[in-house]
């Protein structure tokens, strides 16, 4: 399809329009204020980010994508707890974040699943931290391995398992304690393509059945806009927000809407934003000029 | 054929696997084999069994091969009855049928001297002695090493100490333990445990320290705290790799044993071997010197396989 003939990603139809204004008037689960994180590195001090501010409505889909470095990582784990921030705010439904909690799951892109606990015990280990009693924690691991299809895989241990369905448990696992918002960081960066595709649908099919909201980390643009309600746009150096875009694709969303013009818009103008430069080569990698000789007859091409 | 038993996958074989274990066994008793009973490998000496014209000859008497022929030579030339003798090896190299009855007879017969221990009664000695060593290392080195692999602070604190601990060898603590601890056991068992403990810390610090941070981190979110992080996560995260740590560490111990049993009243197994080298009976001293690898060797093979049982999810078990 020609560019030039592509509508504006900012054209919304009346019904993505008046989902907007829906999503628009749900309470506020995540507010950034003013967040800014700056660390001592070897080489200086570093401003990883700055002036990040977004506010995520209940039972919405945001999606943060960035050029690597952007800082989008360090996002993330500050509001998930795990690392702490230098400027403004994070609050979860109106209260400051300190420290992890069980008000906000996780997914790891590295799975992370306890090796040492089946498939079952992974999922009951949250609410057993949270002094749940044993068979109250049984009773809920049941129900959510049922919802990502892995009741057979309970006694299961994680290594046994395909890299789709680890991260099944990790969302199972994530979403057990029932948290507030679900923080996904590049959580299905490792899988291949198809597997990819069908925990992407996956996770649209639990976010529509279950009171959660959701902040998603990723570098693919497909995924992004296939996802997302609004999609977070970072610069790197320092990571700033550069926009917000509402993504104009209507749901439902399957994957025929790849190629729809709207979906093409919004690509187009992520791609702009985020010029995927070509990463720097290291010094040993410029070094090596390779001088290739021919050991063919002249006349044996293969092109 | 030959590509067949080198190649990569010669080692995926089970039967072969077991075939080649039991080989790098054979070998060395091969060519021990040969060393005693092929009498013109090696045998620097001979065994008299006829003294002939020489008067010092005494039949079973092992003199070297040179002495031998310049005796025989002058018997000749005197023309006394000249001596006989068969190529023999020195006595501290005996043939493994001898030490094979030595094993038996070390366990069957009372010792050839009065009120010397039996072989398993050094052996048991020697063994408790181990036990309470270790354990003892363990009780303290264990907690130590997790809490500095898990806490940055206390490493810090604790592991420049250690490490300088380390250096200084257990055997030179001998006198002073024996000055506080008294003659018997007390100071064999703190040698084993000075030689055992600091490298234990420092080994498992390590190990705490390489597990996935991410695996803290899951945890963490999931709502995981303070002492319950410990318990729940760090430790059994750890557990199989600490396992493999304590079996090298029970090693360790073992070739401590010989040092801390000469201390103070030598015992155990230490004091049969010096003991029946004084009489020169080295086949016995062969028997007690394989017992204690049989001994080490035993336990660590038991202790790989229950390890397959206990740690069920453990992955790295599978490359062996």
């Amino acid at each position: 399809m020609n560019p030039n003939t592509l509508p504006s990603y900012l054209d919304q139809s009346e019904a993505v329009k008046a989902r907007f204004d829906r999503i628009n008037q749900r309470e506020t689960i995540l507010e950034v204020r003013d967040l800014g994180k700056r660390f001592r590195s070897p080489q200086g001090e570093v401003e990883a980010l700055r002036g990040i501010d977004f506010s995520v409505r209940r039972r919405e889909f945001v999606c943060v994508i960035g050029p690597s470095g952007c800082g989008k990582s360090t996002l993330i784990r500050i509001l998930a707890g795990l690392e702490s921030h230098t400027a403004g705010d994070v609050l979860l439904d109106g209260k400051p974040v300190s420290g992890p909690g069980q008000d906000r799951g996780m997914v790891f892109q590295g799975y992370s699943l306890f090796p040492w606990l089946t498939v079952k015990k992974n999922v009951m280990f949250g609410p057993q931290m949270n002094s749940r009693s044993h068979d109250e924690a049984a009773r809920d691991a049941q129900i959510w391995l049922e919802l990502v299809g892995l009741e057979k895989f309970a006694d299961a241990y994680p290594h046994q398992l395909s890299g789709g369905m680890r991260q099944r448990v990790a969302i199972a696992r994530a979403l057990v304690n029932q948290p507030r918002i679900l923080l996904m960081d590049e959580p299905f960066g490792a899988l291949d393509a198809q597997t990819r595709s069908k925990m992407q649908s996956h996770l649209i099919d639990i976010w529509k059945n279950i009171d959660i909201t959701v902040l998603f980390i990723t570098h693919d643009l497909d995924e992004a806009i296939y996802l997302a309600d609004r999609i977070l746009v970072l610069k790197a150096h320092p990571g700033e927000v550069q926009e917000v875009i509402e993504v104009p694709v209507p749901r439902p969303r399957s994957p025929g809407q790849f190629n729809t013009p709207e979906f093409l818009a919004t690509k187009a103008q992520l791609e702009q934003l985020i010029h995927p430069a070509p990463p720097a080569e290291p010094e040993d990698e410029q070094a090596v000029k390779p001088h290739l000789i021919r050991f063919t007859n002249v006349n044996d091409n293969v092109e | 054929m030959i590509a067949k038993w080198i190649g990569a996958d010669a080692g995926s074989d089970a039967r072969r696997r077991t075939l080649l274990g039991v080989g790098s066994f054979l070998l060395p008793l091969l060519v021990w084999c040969l060393v005693s009973y092929v009498p013109f490998i090696w045998h620097p000496k001979v065994q008299v069994t006829d003294p002939g014209g020489v008067d010092y000859f005494q039949v079973g008497m092992l003199v070297d091969s040179a002495q031998f022929e310049d005796e025989a030579a002058y018997t000749r030339e005197e023309n006394l009855a000249p001596p006989a003798g068969k190529p023999a090896n020195p006595i501290y190299l005996p043939a493994p049928h001898e030490v094979a009855k030595a094993f038996y007879t070390g366990f069957a017969k009372p010792p050839a001297q009065k009120d010397a221990p039996w072989l398993h009664e050094s052996l048991w000695h020697s063994i408790q002695i181990i036990f309470w060593g270790f354990l003892i290392s363990s009780v303290i080195g264990v907690p130590l090493g997790i809490l500095a692999g898990t806490y940055t602070t206390f490493a810090r604190l604790s592991e420049p100490f250690i490490e300088y601990f380390r250096y200084l060898p257990a055997p030179a603590f001998g006198a002073l333990a024996v000055a506080i601890l008294g003659i018997y056991d007390g100071p064999k068992i703190a040698i084993i445990v000075i030689g055992t403990l600091f490298q234990q810390v420092l080994i498992i610090a390590n190990t705490t320290r390489k597990l996935e941070a991410t695996i803290i981190e899951a945890a963490r979110t999931l709502g995981t705290k303070n002492l319950k992080l410990l318990t729940k996560v760090v430790v059994p995260g750890i557990l199989p790799d600490l396992y493999r740590d304590q079996r090298i560490l029970l090693g360790w111990a073992w070739t401590y044993l010989i040092v801390a049993e000469l201390i103070g009243t030598s015992s155990g197994i230490t004091f049969y071997i010096t003991q029946q080298a004084r009489y020169q009976h080295f086949d016995n001293v062969y028997a007690a010197i394989m017992i204690i690898g049989i001994i080490g060797f035993g336990t660590d093979l038991i202790l790989g396989r229950l390890s397959r049982s206990l740690f069920p999810w453990d992955r790295t078990q599978d490359r062996r």
